[in-house]
């Protein structure tokens, strides 16, 4: 049997209790406005003006219109002008650009005479969707965008000057698991690691132990490093039980050094840590640095280029991207394993997530109160 | 240690003028006071007097808005490092870890406070609390008077040379509060300073010398002769018949500081002798009233301190 007025008593205290814990609140009002707006505006599946490298050969007035018709297309912007092979190789490793294009030497005369040379378009296929509309597109806006910049004789036009000589880099067949493998490692590894130190601090708050702990002799600093330490062993293991299953079961290749992988997946490991532990430095209690996990945890999801092309996002977007260690770390993974890029490829991805780590770890100790008051 | 007078080597606490509030409500007030050396001292006030907030700014877990303090020559406001060191706090809810068995919480403790070997400093403290046996049991397992002889086992480990005890025995039964208290002397036999906070007045008898604080201001001090002495209670016990509505009628008099029953009888006490006497005279003629003159009690002083300081904070 219900009895409606102790149903009742429940609902008032739960109510009452719900409007002293302001965060919650504000989090249940505040947090889904701005996760709406921001990832409405942020993602976007047909992604345009993806970052491009051109090598150029011979410069002339038939390769400049070949390159402004392909920014005209509005699918690629030229971002780098490479002066050799293996810095366009590099670019592309490191994820600075997703397309690169290269127009060989003598390609004027070979138009002029008819031999139809190429021009060659290397596209990042480890993450299929980015590179996918542009490389559709790609054939007949540039041929018709070249004969209105350019008007080459009529000759010429009925049949395509030049061919465009496509090239799938990296995942050439666009299977799916090879671009999402290497990102649930990283996904999984946020999750995993935010939740484990997010609730450290609070844990011992909550449970009465810090009165004890903060009237001995132990620094801030030493409390952290002991509370991360042991996660990074277990975050450690996580990664390489992922990676096993990632190679057996999904046939995720790792074209890149192991030991480059582990390092700087041990770094990503440590980076997540330190920011669950800032959580739970500022939380008051555990739900609340749940709940903070939670809220970053979402952004890294969907603006990391983990769901959505990371270069289809507006500026804004991005650069909250650069803020997050999954972004960073998409790039090393895809990187490492798909690529088989080099540290040289990716130190300053590297470096962006050592960085946020001492962010966070400064920030942690700083907001580590002392005493009680 | 810092160079101190040679008469402040044997004092342990000394605060001047200490004074800390929360959200604008003062809870500790210009609060001074001394603690010899291998003392044990007293704290005795109601709750929310002010007894944890000064144990906790004795200990570095708080810092004063304003006064100054020294514990075992260390400044309480900058030496937090080595007041930490050399200070042992025992806090009112039990605060080691649950979840960890006694040798665990021992240990890590130990660990902490560097000592040299962890593990059988450990040891030796389960053999020193009778624990022997029971040394793989989680501390959270344990029954009050256990955690409460483990916490004091915990904070004695680094052997401090002071040591702040908050309410160490409340809820405890009255055998493991009598041992506790006889681990207590023993220690301050041995040159340890102990700070201890009450409620109990049979504990506050067993201490060399007691202070009571309400609201947050220190009123009385000393030995518990000194502070009956300096309270000038003259205190009557009177029995007879429907005590409680003669408690009624002499509360409200001038003279009248202090009314409390004790079992078949009444304490009556006030500060002025003489304006006591003039409120109760009509009663002391009652032949059903036996009147005698009595020694006033720690309580009957504390309770009509307690009355004193209400008047004085309206």
């Amino acid at each position: 049997m219900i009895d409606l007025s102790r149903t009742l008593a429940m609902l008032i205290k739960e109510f009452v209790q719900l409007r002293r814990d302001r965060l919650t609140f504000s989090t249940m009002i505040f947090i889904p406005v701005v996760q709406l707006l921001l990832f409405g505006y942020a993602i976007n599946t047909t992604p345009r003006h993806l970052p491009t490298a051109v090598l150029v050969h011979e410069e002339n007035d038939l390769t400049r219109s070949v390159l402004a018709a392909l920014g005209n297309t509005s699918y690629f912007s030229v971002t780098r002008i490479a002066r050799s092979e293996a810095e366009m190789d590099h670019w592309m490793r490191s994820g600075e650009v997703l397309f690169g294009v290269e127009i060989p030497a003598g390609f004027e005369r070979g138009v002029r005479r008819g031999d139809r040379p190429a021009l060659l378009v290397a596209a990042d296929a480890s993450d299929p969707v980015a590179a996918g509309t542009a490389l559709a597109a790609l054939e007949g806006i540039v041929q018709t965008a070249l004969v209105r910049d350019r008007g080459l004789p009529e000759s010429i036009q009925s049949v395509p000057a030049f061919e465009i000589r496509q090239h799938r880099r990296y995942n050439p067949a666009a299977v799916t698991s090879l671009n999402i493998v290497p990102g649930l490692l990283g996904t999984i590894l946020t999750m995993t690691m935010l939740i484990f130190t997010a609730l450290s601090v609070t844990r011992e708050i909550e449970r009465g132990t810090m009165e004890s702990l903060l009237s001995m002799p132990i620094r801030p600093l030493e409390i952290m490093l002991g509370k991360i330490a042991p996660y990074v062993l277990i975050g450690f293991l996580q990664a390489a039980l992922i990676l096993v299953l990632a190679v057996l079961l999904f046939r995720v290749p790792i074209e890149g050094s192991v030991l480059l992988l582990s390092g700087l997946s041990t770094l990503f490991i440590a980076t997540n840590l330190s920011i669950g532990y800032t959580f739970s430095t500022i939380a008051q209690n555990q739900l609340q640095a749940v709940q903070m996990s939670f809220m970053f945890f979402l952004p890294n999801i969907l603006l990391s280029g983990f769901m959505f092309p990371y270069a289809g996002m507006p500026g804004w977007a991005q650069v909250i991207g650069e803020l997050l260690p999954l972004t960073h770390y998409i790039r090393i993974v895809r990187g490492i394993m798909l690529k088989g890029a080099s540290l040289y490829d990716l130190h300053i991805d590297a470096a962006a997530l050592a960085g946020l780590m001492l962010l966070a770890m400064t920030l942690a100790v700083r907001r580590f109160r002392t005493t009680l008051d | 240690m810092p160079a101190d007078e040679a008469a402040d080597e044997a004092i342990a606490v000394e605060v001047e003028g200490l004074t800390k509030s929360f959200g604008g409500k003062v809870v500790v007030r210009d609060l001074s006071m001394r603690v010899r050396r291998g003392q044990i001292y007293g704290f005795l006030g109601p709750n929310g007097s002010g007894k944890t907030t000064t144990l906790r700014m004795l200990c570095g877990l708080l810092t004063p808005d304003s006064g100054r303090g020294s514990a075992l020559g260390y400044d309480i406001r900058t030496q937090n490092e080595e007041i930490k060191r050399h200070v042992g706090y025992m806090t009112q809810r039990f605060s080691l870890y649950q979840d960890l068995s006694i040798q665990e919480n021992l240990e890590f403790v130990a660990r902490v406070y560097g000592l040299a070997n962890p593990v059988r400093e450990a040891r030796d403290a389960i053999e020193r609390l009778g624990l022997v046996g029971r040394e793989h049991q989680l501390a959270g397992e344990l029954s009050g008077g256990w955690k409460q002889r483990l916490a004091l086992g915990a904070c004695i480990l680094p052997t401090p040379e002071l040591l702040l005890l908050d309410e160490p025995t409340a809820g405890v039964d009255p055998k493991a509060r009598r041992e506790f208290w006889g681990e207590i002397h023993k220690l301050a036999a041995q040159g340890m300073t102990v700070l201890v906070s009450t409620h109990y007045m049979d504990e506050a008898e067993r201490c060399h010398e007691i202070a009571y604080i309400a609201y947050g201001v220190l009123l009385a001090h000393g030995t518990i002769h000194d502070v009956i002495q300096q309270s000038h209670l003259r205190t009557y016990s009177v029995s007879g018949p429907d005590l409680y509505s003669l408690s009624e009628k002499l509360l409200g008099l001038p003279g009248v500081d202090m009314v409390a029953p004790f079992g078949n009888s009444l304490h009556v006490a006030g500060r002025d002798g003489e304006a006591l006497d003039r409120a109760v005279a009509d009663f002391r003629n009652r032949p059903d009233l036996h009147w005698s003159v009595s020694q006033p009690s720690l309580e009957d002083v504390f309770i009509s301190l307690m009355g004193k300081s209400r008047d004085n904070f309206q």
